[in-house]
């Protein structure tokens, strides 16, 4: 076991890495002013020499890096135009256009995308594999069709447009639902649920109806399997069978790929974030694409890279755990 | 299910007739045909309505787009002509829904006038472009990569296998938000004017880019079951060159979830290239583009002109169930076994 945790820890490692260095020279090597494209929109000749300046980007490209890679773990000071800044560690880069370290932009982004994502993944865990079990288990019935047709449909609307007409229906038609707004959780929880409602609902809809297919699949295949037959030939009950055999087994792939939707999510719900208009680090960063604020953008890229990798390794962790064939395969 | 012997073709026709004869004598008189497996998918696509439906849908679609300067001349009203003498002092147009009329068929653009109806069309015809160039750019990727991948085996596989886990580790869409606006600037200066074909092209090279994993994935999983069978083997024998082997024998062999992953991976490009021009990052003015219709539309969702957001936001829903319900059908028609 500690073997395998130590080799997937390492790719991990190595793939975090490869991605830092990727994505650093996107922005520092490819645009021909890589101090312009720091620097912002409007941005004057002699603040894109302090920039230059600050960031040493007169140095070579492996210094610039290590630089940078050393601000991330101890953090590193930056000289803005004679103004000495702490960008104390994780120092994911400095934004000279809003003047702060990007961490601190993350820092109030970050609850807003994962209050969003925590209960959006409530919803569709439970009512998608819910309503996917049930499907499977009543395969064939009208149930099932049903079920299976609806979750084709919301499997293929998007944020943008089922989000919109809920937008529409629940808020402004009829206002049974307040314009979604971000209240921290230790501020006011009432307030801070009813303000999440609409992007957990919609975003919870369009992934019960993945989860659902998924699920009811699964299910299905794991129904047919030859244990679940010895269960029943043992003349256990169906509700046994179907609950402590074959729920079980069919539930754990399903949990690994909400684990990893888990960690793509995090990085940012870009599109649910812009279209109620919420600043989690999605939107922030879509914002700062607009704005030309790119050190907060590659802070973002880094930042939902890690997630993407950290939550990779923690559902390998864990089906190693359930599954010895994984770690000794 | 069909009940045709679906092995008849790698039989010889004679011994499988006789077969057929002695087993059902009074079908005997009956002539039998023999069919490939893609006429036995013909014969199930024809017979499953959803994909009738779904196919009209996507044909009227891609008719549109292909025609959109042919309807746009019998129409009489160009996708840039601005009719800003129709809106009233807020930007809303007169009339209602939208100002939906006989000469306007689906209302004009709150604010700026347009006509939303050529808009559409001609915001259709961008979207598929994109939608099809990528998909068919990361399919042939994914199919390369994959079947290279696959049937050298050894450290190939290891660094190609490696590559893949690596591109996926890539947050794919706050990716696509930096690399767009920075190819952009590498390639043209500060304040100079991006043509549209441009950054058109630079939307499907990031799809294509990003878009090719999964294909390179299950073709490898084809291959590595594919490449052990006798037909290679004696192929390999018989002193065949590897290209030979990879696309005159083991290619034909998975051309079916080739065909499926394809189908499914249009509606996947339709909903991400108008997710990019959503946030204002994809296709810009004054290319016209469907993501960027719903997005304006959302700016005035709170008034009383929301057919503004719910006319192009349909589209985009109807092309992407159409597409999806299709690859769906197709993929059924392939493989009966996957239908449950």
């Amino acid at each position: 076991m500690l073997r395998f945790l130590i080799k997937r820890l390492l790719l991990a490692a190595t793939t975090l890495v490869a991605i830092s260095i990727v994505t650093f020279l996107l922005f520092f090597a490819v645009p021909s002013s890589p101090a312009w494209t720091q620097c912002g929109r409007n941005c004057s000749p002699e603040r894109i020499a302090q920039v230059e300046q600050s960031l040493g980007l007169d140095q070579p490209i492996t210094k610039q890096y290590t630089d940078f890679v050393k601000g991330v773990f101890v953090g590193r000071t930056i000289d803005d135009a004679g103004t000495i800044r702490e960008c104390t560690a994780p120092c994911l880069g400095y934004s000279f256009r809003s003047k702060e370290p990007v961490t601190d932009t993350i820092e109030r982004s970050l609850p807003v995308t994962i209050s969003i994502v925590a209960g959006a993944m409530v919803v569709f865990l439970t009512v998608g594999i819910g309503l996917g079990m049930l499907a499977a288990l009543k395969k064939g019935t009208v149930f099932d069709r049903v079920a299976i047709g609806a979750s084709v449909g919301f499997a293929s609307t998007q944020t943008y447009t089922l989000g919109g007409v809920l937008l529409l229906l629940l808020v402004y038609s009829t206002g049974i639902l307040p314009n979604p707004h971000y209240t921290p959780l230790t501020e006011n929880p009432l307030d801070w649920a009813g303000g999440m409602l609409l992007p957990w609902i919609t975003l919870g809809l369009i992934n019960s109806a993945l989860y659902a297919r998924l699920s009811r699949a699964q299910m299905i295949e794991t129904l047919q399997e030859d244990f679940v037959r010895t269960a029943r030939a043992k003349g256990l009950s169906p509700r046994v069978v179907n609950r402590r055999h074959a729920l079980r087994a069919a539930i754990t792939p399903i949990i690994t790929i909400a684990g990893v939707d888990l960690g793509a999510y995090l990085g940012g719900v870009v599109i649910t974030e812009s279209v109620f208009s919420l600043n989690g680090i999605g939107r922030e960063a879509a914002q700062a694409v607009s704005d030309l604020n790119l050190p907060l953008v590659m802070a973002t890229v880094l930042l939902a890279a890690f997630f993407i990798v950290a939550m990779n390794i923690i559902v390998d962790m864990l089906y190693a755990v359930i599954d010895p064939r994984v770690r000794l395969g | 299910m069909s009940n045709t012997p679906a092995t008849a073709d790698s039989r010889s026709p004679g011994t499988e007739d006789t077969a057929v004869a002695v087993l059902q004598p009074d079908t005997a008189a009956k002539a039998f045909v023999g069919r490939s497996p893609g006429q036995l998918a013909w014969i199930r696509l024809k017979r499953d309505r959803t994909a009738f439906a779904s196919f009209i849908t996507v044909l009227f679609f891609i008719l549109i787009s292909l025609l959109a300067p042919l309807i746009s001349k019998l129409y009489g009203i160009t996708a840039t002509e601005g009719f800003s003498e129709k809106l009233n002092y807020q930007g809303l147009p007169t009339g209602y829904l939208g100002g939906i009329s006989g000469e306007h068929w689906l209302g004009l653009e709150a604010g700026i006038g347009r006509d939303l109806f050529m808009q559409l069309i001609f915001g259709m015809r961008t979207s598929l472009v994109i939608a099809f160039l990528s998909a068919i750019i990361s399919i042939v990727l994914g199919v390369v990569l994959g079947i290279v991948s696959g049937y050298f085996g050894g450290w190939v596989d290891q660094a190609l296998t490696w590559f893949t886990d690596f591109m996926l580790a890539f947050p794919f869409l706050v990716f696509a938000l930096a690399i767009i606006p920075i190819i952009n600037t590498a390639a043209y200066d500060v304040g100079e004017e991006v043509p549209g074909t441009f950054r058109v092209s630079v939307i499907i090279g990031v799809f294509a880019l990003f878009g090719w994993m999964t294909t390179a994935r299950l073709v490898r999983g084809q291959i590595l079951s594919l490449r052990e069978r006798e037909y290679v083997e004696a192929a390999r024998a018989a002193g065949a060159s590897s290209t030979h082997i990879l696309f005159k024998q083991l290619l034909p062999n998975i051309w079916a979830p080739i065909l499926v992953s394809f189908s499914l991976a249009l509606p996947g490009f339709i909903a991400a290239e108008a997710a990019l021009s959503f946030l204002n990052i994809g296709v810009v003015e004054p290319t016209p583009d469907l993501g960027r219709l719903v997005y304006y539309g959302r700016q005035w969702l709170g008034t009383p002109d929301w057919a503004y957001f719910l006319i192009p936001a349909s589209a985009v829903f109807i092309a992407v169930l159409a597409f999806n319900l299709l690859g769906d059908s197709l993929r059924d028609a392939l493989d009966p076994k996957s239908s449950k």
